[in-house]
């Protein structure tokens, strides 16, 4: 298991509300589960992915929870490819501009 | 001793956190009876036009560029009818700091804090106008946390409010992330009180305020570049502070033009549900607010909501999300601005209405957003298909939120849908009587409901009565 040193930029997780302890006005299947929560800031101590740990936020505030990630990374792209975004594209080129100009 | 934070004792303590969070105190608004004076509201707890152009010039928000889309333009006459296609005008609000008009609302909201000498600010939202109190936030020296509803129970987050966690993170705001659940609401109450942060809350008076320097402005610059007051003006419409400020800074510029509120069609999709919460392609400017905020504006996290729509909107439109996604693509590849494209919600019903005006006629969109990773039709259409939602091209009004996004085949197919408002002033009425558990009602408060539904005295007398209400 990966040893995250004290000092390390993290994510950790916590569970706020237990599925059943959801909200009168939830949804049934959102009823069905956990109320998570997730933080990112600095671990305050060495550990391992899925201790329990303690960081200091951005903004300086202290949270407790269960060690998830290390130097999380943003992961939203542009999706894949969507060709008919591309045929959108010509259809309206052709239409305003015609002829040779749309190729 | 240390206070109970469950979360049952939280939300009872829900008044006093409001009220020291923001320092306002709402109980002087109320009249007796069931109505608020909103007027005075305004007056006391926001600022002056002047003020506020002061504030937002200070802080890079403000006075964006109005500019006409001729080519769009061009292409709705193709398909209106013979001396229609009204001129359609954009302001570009993305060049605000932070990339969105909700920079006005937030330059307002932090000055306050500021001001009142708080250390920080909260916000409860997934969308830009998190990013618009972090980089206000930034510019004070401010503390900022943004609370966001953004994964489903599986961990997978909406593209597009990925991407905001991640703008918000660069302007050094701290970001909670929460997986679906009206619940946020609990968060949020919990670390006001921990942290003792304002409630930079998008509907307090100072937010929607904000909002009237959009307004105002089109108006001055539709007179100052085409000579004349635009004939109609589109607002994508979500919880109601956009049409709100929009329409009171027209007012203040003496601007009688239309406002039209616009929303993304959703309708079938649980705005709760873990199941549904990834079937959405538009996170924003969507039925799901739209609906519930404009037949109960008071369901916000501040005591009277700021934003209300039936009082301040003139006609309410539907646009699908296939239709959204091409004027999107159009905005890019007719006129060279990438944008949106949530905030292309009313561009894409200006779109359709044009083609009913005459040629000399004048349509404001009035605000565009910034674009990117996951927030951008390519990344928003291929989590749709990931996520099971077909995408395909056809006739628009064959769209199923949810599980089909149809992509207009030819641009005439595009439409905005009207909406009978005067079936949202009979559910706003029912509300009323609902949540104010009325049996009979005064004449004040029959005024509070005409003038919060923009109805008639016979119209409100007549529905209350139906629910049983006496009438003096």
């Amino acid at each position: 298991m990966k040893q995250v040193k004290k000092g390390d930029w993290v994510q950790i997780s916590n569970t706020i509300l237990k599925a059943g302890d959801r909200a009168p006005q939830v949804p049934e299947d959102t009823q069905a589960c956990d109320l998570k929560m997730w933080v990112k800031g600095f671990i305050q101590e060495d550990a391992k992915i899925g201790d329990n740990v303690e960081i200091k936020t951005a903004i300086g505030r202290m949270v407790k929870g269960q060690l998830c990630e290390v130097n999380p990374k943003y992961t939203h792209t542009y999706g894949d490819f969507v060709p008919e975004l591309v045929q959108i594209q010509r259809q309206l080129r052709e239409i305003i501009f015609g002829g040779e100009s749309s190729v | 001793m240390s206070k109970d934070l469950s979360y049952s004792a939280i939300n009872a303590r829900k008044n006093e956190i409001m009220q020291s969070a923001m320092g306002i105190d709402y109980s002087k608004f109320e009249l007796p009876g069931i109505g608020f004076d909103y007027e005075q509201m305004m007056r006391e707890a926001a600022y002056s036009m002047e003020e506020m152009e002061r504030i937002q010039r200070e802080h890079a928000v403000g006075n964006t560029p109005l500019i006409e889309l001729r080519n769009l333009t061009k292409l709705a006459q193709k398909y209106a009818p013979e001396g229609k296609g009204a001129r359609i005008f954009m302001k570009d609000e993305a060049c605000n700091a932070s990339g969105s008009f909700k920079a006005r609302r937030a330059s307002i909201s932090v000055y306050e804090a500021k001001k009142k000498g708080y250390k920080g600010v909260i916000c409860a939202t997934s969308g830009n106008y998190g990013a618009a109190v972090a980089a206000q936030a930034a510019m004070y020296g401010l503390n900022c946390i943004v609370v966001q509803e953004c994964y489903d129970s599986r961990k997978v987050g909406q593209p597009e409010i990925l991407e905001k966690q991640r703008i918000c993170e660069a302007y050094g705001a701290e970001v909670v992330q929460l997986t679906v659940g009206p619940e946020l609401f609990t968060t949020l109450l919990k670390l006001l009180e921990e942290t003792g942060y304002f409630n930079a809350s998008l509907y307090t008076p100072f937010g929607i305020a904000g909002v009237e320097t959009l307004g105002y402005e089109l108006a001055m610059q539709c007179r100052s570049t085409v000579g004349r007051d635009p004939d109609l003006v589109l607002v994508t419409n979500a919880g109601g502070g956009n049409v709100t400020g929009t329409a009171r800074g027209m007012r203040k510029a003496k601007c009688n033009a239309k406002v039209a509120g616009v929303s993304i069609d959703l309708a079938g999709l649980h705005m709760a549900s873990d199941h549904d919460f990834n079937k959405k392609s538009f996170t924003t400017g969507h039925t799901g607010f739209g609906m519930p905020f404009m037949s109960w504006p008071d369901r916000c996290d501040c005591p009277r909501n700021a934003a209300r729509m039936l009082r301040h909107m003139d006609v309410f439109y539907s646009v699908k999300q296939g239709e959204t996604f091409y004027i999107t693509e159009a905005l890019a590849s007719l006129e060279g601005y990438e944008r949106g494209p949530a905030g292309n919600t009313s561009l894409t019903a200006a779109f359709a209405l044009a083609q009913q005006l005459n040629q000399d006629q004048v349509v404001v969109v009035q605000e565009t957003e910034y674009t990117g990773a996951g927030k951008h039709p390519m990344a928003q259409l291929s989590f749709a298909r990931e996520n099971g939602v077909e995408v395909l091209f056809g006739h628009p009004d064959d769209d199923v939120p949810g599980k089909k996004i149809i992509l207009p085949e030819c641009p005439s197919m595009i439409k905005a849908r009207p909406h009978d408002l005067n079936m949202t002033r009979r559910s706003y009425i029912k509300n009323c009587v609902k949540n104010y558990k009325m049996t009979e009602a005064t004449l004040d408060d029959i005024q509070f409901i005409m003038e919060d539904s923009k109805a008639s005295y016979e119209f409100v007398s007549e529905e209350l009565q139906k629910h049983g209400v006496k009438i003096p």
